[in-house]
């Protein structure tokens, strides 16, 4: 029932340690093909958060009693993870924050009004998330600036010819996605970096869904800023973070007011604090960022290269299998892919054909995926999206296939 | 005619004889296909009710007192069930329209395409039929 062809992974031994994939879903048993959205939580994780709270929960950098040093240290632990794990120079470089979301309008705000004014203009791309459109838009709208758009052409792919042609000495950032959520295109971003860098511009990564599919090396892709969530690496939600390069925090006012970002605070005047504290006022998810870490140690358990490959042969398979399907349409069809397939299933509407889905008990998701301008670009109201992570089997795939085949009967 | 009530009586009635999902579902397909549908002139943005699923569209007619509604959608099931609300609720009363609970969309197993999360206008296609009523309704109150 688990092949694969990936000696030394265990898919029966990891799927036990997600509860959430043992329960039924309308009579079948759950088949979780939802991951691009959110990622189901391993024990380890769910335990490491548990255990928080049992043992050490106070407030982080505040006390001297013994347990808020065991909190705060963990905490700082954590961070340190998150800068190893993406090849981070400093550890003061990672910042807590909500989530990809959150990294994103942090740096539209700071950054953003800081050095963005009227006439600018800010280079994003066709297949952006609404989180990485609609930041930068209202920035736009607050000082007068503008967005250029990337295009992108009918595999999903940014033209980057024309990103060229989009600098002049009115841009002073560029953003774009590192992999898309909607079709799975896997952006050259070291090559859009280089290119930026040549203009002198700096770039922000959306990472939501670059940290999920293998190893990312903010170093090697000299990005000013990459963004990334929690709850898209089996980690909890309401945590993710930001990395920037260090002069690039140093020189950006803060983000928020309150506690922990100041070093002393008179009437008259505050004197903030050093980074990355600067951008972390009031008291942070403290149990979010220590499950964060118990997310990152399960998947370096496994090796990110492991889980790489059993997605990649998850997609080839339900790829082969789904194109020799009669009036299936992959939308996106990208060279360089991660586990995400959009589909749309012949002329039959996404809403009505996740419906069937559902009831096989197999969560897809269907809709515009917020991403409503790539779906205007294909002139399509959205689509069927299946996205695979480390624990999905082939077994699963069969089970979608089989639920599409009844869409098709019942609609067709 | 029916009352309100009875409509949805009969529809109940109508879902009891279904074994499984899929009739019901074959059953609210075929409805789908025979809505009386808007004219593709009438699709236009006014009468636009945006889900971020699926879209439907809805017009509303005064005759004799009673109110008349034409939908349509995008989606298939949306359609459907916008063809069931429709049976219901076309040719009543405005003050029967607004008082309406609808609880027959729950008894025959429908409710989870009556949730926000759902987006696929539904909702905001029940409110937008009690807009009109209170309309239509304040609209006849003003001529008398
Ligand atoms: C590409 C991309 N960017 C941004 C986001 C937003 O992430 P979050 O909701 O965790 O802030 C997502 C998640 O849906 C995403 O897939």
């Amino acid at each position: 029932m688990y092949q694969t062809t990936n000696t030394g992974y265990n898919l029966e031994k990891i799927r036990k340690d997600f509860p959430i994939l043992q329960q039924e879903v309308n009579g079948s048993p759950l088949v979780y093909f939802d991951n691009a959205a959110t990622t189901q939580k391993p024990l380890q994780v769910i335990n490491a958060i548990t255990d928080y709270y049992h043992r050490e929960n106070s407030n982080v950098h505040r006390g001297v009693h013994r347990l808020s040093v065991m909190a705060t240290e963990s905490f700082e632990n954590v961070r340190q993870k998150i800068a190893q794990h993406i090849n981070a120079r400093y550890s003061h470089e990672i910042v807590f924050t909500r989530g990809t979301t959150e990294s994103i309008n942090l740096v539209a705000s700071t950054w953003g009004k800081k050095n963005v004014k009227k006439g600018d203009q800010i280079i994003i791309s066709a297949i952006e998330h609404h989180s990485n459109i609609v930041p930068w838009q209202m920035l736009c709208e607050e000082v007068g600036a503008r967005l250029r758009i990337i295009p992108v052409d009918d595999a999903g792919e940014m033209d980057l010819e024309a990103y060229r042609d989009l600098f002049n000495e009115k841009t002073r950032l560029v953003a774009v996605n590192h992999i898309s959520n909607t079709l799975g295109t896997i952006n050259p971003v070291k090559e859009i970096v280089e290119i930026a860098h040549d203009n002198d511009i700096p770039v922000l990564i959306d990472g939501a869904q670059g940290l999920p599919h293998g190893s990312v090396d903010v170093q090697d892709l000299h990005c000013e800023f990459y963004c990334f969530s929690g709850h898209k690496v089996y980690g909890p939600t309401g945590i993710g973070g930001l990395y920037g390069k260090e002069k690039f925090l140093e020189e950006m006012p803060p983000y928020q007011g309150g506690g922990e970002m100041i070093k002393s605070v008179t009437f008259e005047k505050t004197d903030y604090n050093d980074i990355p504290y600067k951008f972390e006022a009031g008291t942070p998810n403290v149990a979010g960022v220590i499950g964060f870490g118990a997310a990152l140690d399960y998947i370096n358990n496994l090796g990110l290269e492991n889980i790489k490959k059993h997605e990649d042969e998850l997609m080839h398979y339900a790829t082969t299998e789904l194109e020799k399907m009669d009036g299936i349409t992959i939308i996106g069809k990208a060279r360089n892919k991660a586990s995400v397939i959009s589909l749309l299933i012949g002329d039959i509407h996404p809403y009505d054909a996740g419906t069937i889905i559902d009831h096989f008990g197999v969560a897809v998701r269907t809709g515009n995926h917020c991403t409503q301008p790539i779906m205007d670009h294909y002139g399509i109201p959205g689509t069927v999206r299946a996205s695979f992570g480390l624990y999905n089997t082939k077994t699963e795939i069969e089970t979608l296939l089989k639920a599409i085949n009844k869409v098709k009967e019942m609609f067709g | 005619m029916a009352t309100i009530k009875e409509k949805e009586q009969q529809i109940i009635s109508e879902f009891e004889n279904f074994d499984d999902w899929m009739d019901k579902y074959n059953y609210l397909i075929e409805m789908g296909k025979s809505i009386p549908q808007i004219d593709e002139s009438q699709k236009v943005e006014s009468n636009l009710i945006s889900g971020c699923q699926s879209r439907v569209w809805l017009t509303a007619y005064m005759d004799d007192g009673k109110l008349y509604f034409k939908g349509d959608s995008d989606a298939v099931i949306t359609k459907g069930i916008a063809n069931l609300l429709i049976r219901v609720l076309s040719g009543q009363s405005p003050d029967d329209i607004i008082n309406a609970d609808l609880d027959f969309i729950d008894k025959i197993g429908l409710r989870e395409h009556l949730s926000p999360t759902r987006s696929n206008g539904l909702v905001s296609m029940i409110k937008q039929m009690k807009f009109y009523a209170m309309a239509f309704k304040a609209k006849k109150a003003k001529q008398q």
